[in-house]
């Protein structure tokens, strides 16, 4: 996928140019396009996930310089493969920022992969997008987090199954995938709901590992621990290659969404599409955005997207969003700072104001996180969730979450990019690193 | 939830005596109808109620396309209609008097949603409303979910119910119906007593949560008798756990097996590493799809049997494939171990992202065939059919590959090749051949396996790296080169590995197993069942 043709072809005009132009220009200003790095593995285990962001980044990108590209430059995709391979994503990762001079990166999927790249760009003072939903607890100078942080996505999908309209949950189950996003997101989710009153007995965290395929002991003990009399959810942050067995499993052992309904985090149209969800049809999922969202800037989206990939049935899903999002953020502001020069855009950044496709405004926070929507939405028999709930207005992403007693207090201010701080306590005005995870 | 539960009991009675009896639409009905179509979901409910008051004919289909999500508000009047979705146009009929109104795009439409919680009571309602109907499946479909949501007012109804039955399954579900209601109700301590009695000689889960739930509320008398239920039910379903526990096992054992027997051919009958083993099993999954895509489009009654062209296909496919890996890489490799590994691990490598490039890094959907879902009940233990089918399947690929090794020619040489390959030879076996079919043999299985995996996993171009760690590990402990060494592995290791789960967690459990078949490999380097004689090979 890398363009080395036309990239030598390029650098070779721009050569050619400078040459013409009796070298008044340095080679690199010559160049008559913008450089952005797309970051998504297109092999290994995560391409499954990140291919798809892939894509509509390049569809992103095709779209703007149809509009005429940016401060007068078309753009220019590069695309590299780091294969689900974390230490390679920060070498990939230098490559784009170093040799291919990239003006920002959009890219990574799993935390890890995100923790991996984070002293590159630190190092090198570039910028990331980072489209996915994660466990929190981090905010960096150099990383815009456009995906959900845990109190936009797990507390508001635990106030919901709380609530009457959810069916007033009892009893809950953290199934879940053992690795840092879950085990992250179950501490904050069990401190929560200790918080609310519900007694430890009724709190069941089991953990699973990567790629799990035998859910038959599991779902059996979730039937058993839901028999208890009271009514039982399963808040699941169970990773993507163990989803579609649990959900077969969960189906063949006939446990209906009325009697113990499955709240994911990890599981949207994309996933869904591998699966039969007939009998799945009232199963859960919480984003801040679903495909069958009835807004015409969504109904756009999905169009000018099956048109730039050819294939009607591709579905859209919430990453992609968020990589919309953060797409529209990096072009408004570069086109307010004028220049892609990374600092001036991070100042330009905190306080942007981008619509996002469910008829709201993202706005990008001082610590580096965005405004969003809550939805809950039921899975259907066509594979598409209906929204059967959402929050009134944007939740602000919180990095640090409030619930965890040591991240009271802790918020991050990015304002000015050159004095900020990712961990700032609150209670006594200093900036201290963040604890080691 | 208040539903006229008298009135719907006389009309359906009347209903059941004089079928086809018409009845005058009440002159709101239309409007309650449409009403469905907007408010909240509260709002809904209440309009569901009203609905299910008024007892009409109607109002159970209507209610059945509300909880199947076949109702939608039409866009430019706002009336309320029955649709099928038929591709990206919905084919609308009126809910009332059922003509067809035609085809519109699903943009003209907006949904009637639901939730959980509503398709509850939709449920419970419309079982109130057939549970008189002459439709025998109904009519269990019914007391079940009359059973789920018991409501005391509707005693009389069930009363009723019960005095009419004469199907016993059907009966005895009604039974429990009552029995669980007479709990909830303020009837006498007597006839509660009976209702207990009945409900834990029931014996199971749903048993035990039922009494669990009307413990708290219970008559004080009434207690020691719930508890004692309780107390014996919980004895019986631990006794029926440890079986359960063991038939997981199994399953899992088949799974292994399936995975691994095609290894235990290529590895332990060749003894060449192959690294690509994982991608055949998923070379046959993609198999499954295509075969199901292909009569999907060209065959679409055959859609239910479509695993029976696709097993012989995804062997053959898989076969041939096999075939041309040891023609092409694997032939120049032979006692290169090192070397085949790392050629195999390059292929596997190649073949995944050959699958990526072709369908695509998504899921791909191998719908299960209606015979391979859900799951029955065998005293106390939950058997799915898919997992039974599974066990069943690899039970038969086992005793096939024993009889090819065993009772036909090529199996004949394809012992005496691995035996001594140079005296085969000097017999005039022509044991590049043999070795070519012996590992399109191995793969074909493994391609079979596919198919069989298809049905509980991810068809996804990862798929095999799940299984390529632990089909060695289970023809490594059973002992190479030998078949029945593979079986015992597999359901050691399936069957321990479901008996620790529960104990120490899926994730320890896994170390555990690990940390055992080290500590055995240690002690018998070459497995169970280890090979005696003179392997020239060595």
């Amino acid at each position: 996928m890398n363009n080395f043709g036309a990239k030598s072809a390029l650098l070779a005009a721009a050569m050619a140019g400078g040459l013409a132009m009796t070298a008044v220009v340095p080679a690199m200003a010559a160049d008559d396009t913008i450089k952005v790095g797309v970051l998504h593995s297109l092999s290994g285990t995560m391409a499954i996930s990140e291919t798809t962001l892939k894509d509509t980044m390049l569809f992103l990108i095709d779209e703007q310089n149809k509009k005429g590209g940016l401060l007068g430059k078309q753009l220019e995709a590069v695309v590299v493969d780091p294969a689900s391979d974390w230490p390679l994503f920060a070498e990939k990762a230098r490559e784009l920022i170093s040799v291919d001079g990239v003006a920002a990166v959009f890219g990574c999927w799993t935390s890890s992969s995100r923790k991996s790249v984070l002293p590159v760009f630190k190092e090198l003072n570039s910028i990331l997008f980072y489209p996915v939903q994660y466990e929190g607890e981090e905010s960096e100078k150099n990383v815009i987090y456009t995906g959900a942080a845990p109190n936009q996505q797990a507390i508001p999908a635990v106030d919901y199954l709380m609530s009457e309209d959810g069916g007033s949950v009892k009893r809950w189950v953290l199934e879940a995938t053992d690795y840092v996003y879950p085990r992250t997101t179950n501490k904050i989710l069990e401190q929560y709901l200790l918080d609310k009153g519900v007694a430890a007995e009724d709190i069941k965290i089991n953990y699973t590992p990567f790629g799990f395929s035998d859910w038959q002991t599991e779902v059996a003990a979730i039937k058993d621990f839901g028999s208890a009399g009271k009514k039982t959810a399963v808040v699941s942050t169970i990773n993507g290659d163990a989803n579609v067995p649990f959900y077969k499993e969960l189906s063949n052992q006939g446990i209906s969404a009325e009697d113990i309904p499955v709240v994911a985090f990890s599981v949207g149209e994309e996933e869904l599409a591998g699966m039969d969800t007939t009998n799945l049809v009232g199963h859960l999922a919480a984003w801040n955005y679903f495909q069958s969202v009835d807004t015409p800037e969504n109904a756009a989206f999905i169009a000018d997207w099956h048109k730039f990939i050819g294939d009607d049935t591709r579905t859209t899903n919430d990453p992609m969003e968020a990589a919309y999002i953060g797409f529209n953020l990096w072009v408004k502001a570069v086109e307010a700072a004028g220049t892609t020069d990374t600092d001036a855009v991070l100042k330009a950044l905190v306080g942007l104001k981008v619509p996002n496709l469910t008829g709201g405004t993202a706005e990008l926070l001082p610590n580096h996180h965005l405004t969003k929507p809550v939805l809950i939405g039921e899975i259907q028999d066509d594979g598409q969730f209906d929204v059967v709930w959402q929050t009134e207005a944007e939740v602000p992403g919180d990095a640090w979450s409030d619930v965890l007693p040591e991240d009271k207090g802790i918020e991050a201010d990015w304002t000015d990019p050159l004095t900020g701080c990712g961990h700032l306590d609150t209670a006594t005005n200093t900036c201290g690193a963040a604890p080691a995870s | 939830m208040t539903f006229g539960w008298l009135r719907i009991l006389l009309t359906l009675a009347a209903l059941a005596f004089a079928p086809g009896a018409a009845f005058a639409q009440s002159a709101d009905l239309p409007a309650m109808v449409n009403a469905l179509g907007d408010g909240s979901f509260s709002d809904r409910e209440q309009v569901i109620n009203a609905l299910v008051a008024t007892g009409d004919e109607h109002v159970p289909a209507i209610l059945q396309a509300l909880a199947d999500g076949e109702l939608y508000a039409r866009k430019s009047d706002q009336k309320v209609l029955i649709g099928k979705k038929s591709g990206s146009q919905i084919a609308l009929t009126d809910p009332l008097d059922g003509s067809d109104l035609g085809s519109v795009a699903s943009g003209d439409l907006d949904k009637v949603k639901t939730n959980n919680g509503l398709r509850g009571k939709i449920r419970t309602a419309i079982g109130a409303m057939t549970l008189l109907i002459p439709n025998r499946a109904m009519r269990l479909s019914a007391a079940q979910s009359v059973l789920k949501n018991a409501d005391p007012e509707m005693l009389p109804l069930l009363d009723q119910a019960v005095a009419d039955e004469t199907d016993p399954e059907i009966k005895e579900t009604m039974e429990l119906a009552r029995a669980v209601m007479v709990l909830k109700s303020d009837t006498s301590v007597e006839e509660k007593r009976a209702a207990v009695d009945l409900i834990a000689s029931k014996g199971d889960r749903d048993a035990q949560t039922v009494l669990v739930n009307q413990l708290e509320t219970a008559p004080e008398d009434l207690k020691p008798l719930i508890q004692t239920g309780i107390d014996s039910i919980g004895r019986s379903l631990a006794v029926w756990d440890v079986g359960q526990n063991l038939l997981y096992g199994i399953s899992q054992s088949s799974v292994l097996l399936l995975a691994a027997i095609g290894l235990a051919i290529t590895f332990g009958v060749m003894g060449v590493i192959n690294m690509a083993h994982g991608e055949m099993v998923m070379l046959g999954a993609y198999v499954t799809f295509v075969v199901q895509e292909l009569l999907r489009n060209f065959a679409p009654g055959l859609i239910d049997y479509s695993l029976a062209f696709a097993v012989p296909a995804a062997f053959l496919f898989t076969g041939l494939v096999g075939i041309g890996i040891e023609r092409g890489i694997i032939r120049w490799l032979y006692g290169r171990p090192l070397e085949t590994l790392l050629a195999t691990w390059g292929l596997s490598l190649i073949l995944q992202q050959a699958v990526r490039s072709i369908f695509g890094p998504t899921n791909k959907m191998v719908s299960p065939p209606s015979w391979m879902t859900g799951a029955f009940d065998l005293g106390g233990l939950t058997i799915t059919w898919n997992r039974l089918w599974i066990v069943v399947f690899a039970m038969a690929v086992f005793l096939v590959l024993q009889i090819v090794l065993n009772r036909t020619a090529l199996g004949l040489q394809m012992r005496a090749v691995t035996q001594n390959r140079r005296m085969a030879s000097a017999m005039g076996i022509r044991t590049p051949f043999v070795d070519a079919m012996t590992f399109g043999l191995g793969s074909g299985i493994a391609g079979m396996a596919g198919v069989a995996l298809s049905q509980i996993d991810n068809v996804s171009p990862n798929l095999g790296q799940g299984y390529i760690i632990d089909s060695f590990m289970v023809v490594v402990f059973g002992g190479v080169g030998n078949l029945w060494g593979t079986l015992i592995g597999a359901l050691t290791l399936g069957v321990s590995n479901k008996v620790l789960e529960p104990v120490t967690g899926a994730v320890l459990g896994k170390i555990i197993i690990l940390v055992l078949i080290i500590l055995f490999i240690q002690r018998r380097p070459r497995g169970l069942f280890a090979l005696k004689g003179r392997a020239i090979e060595q």
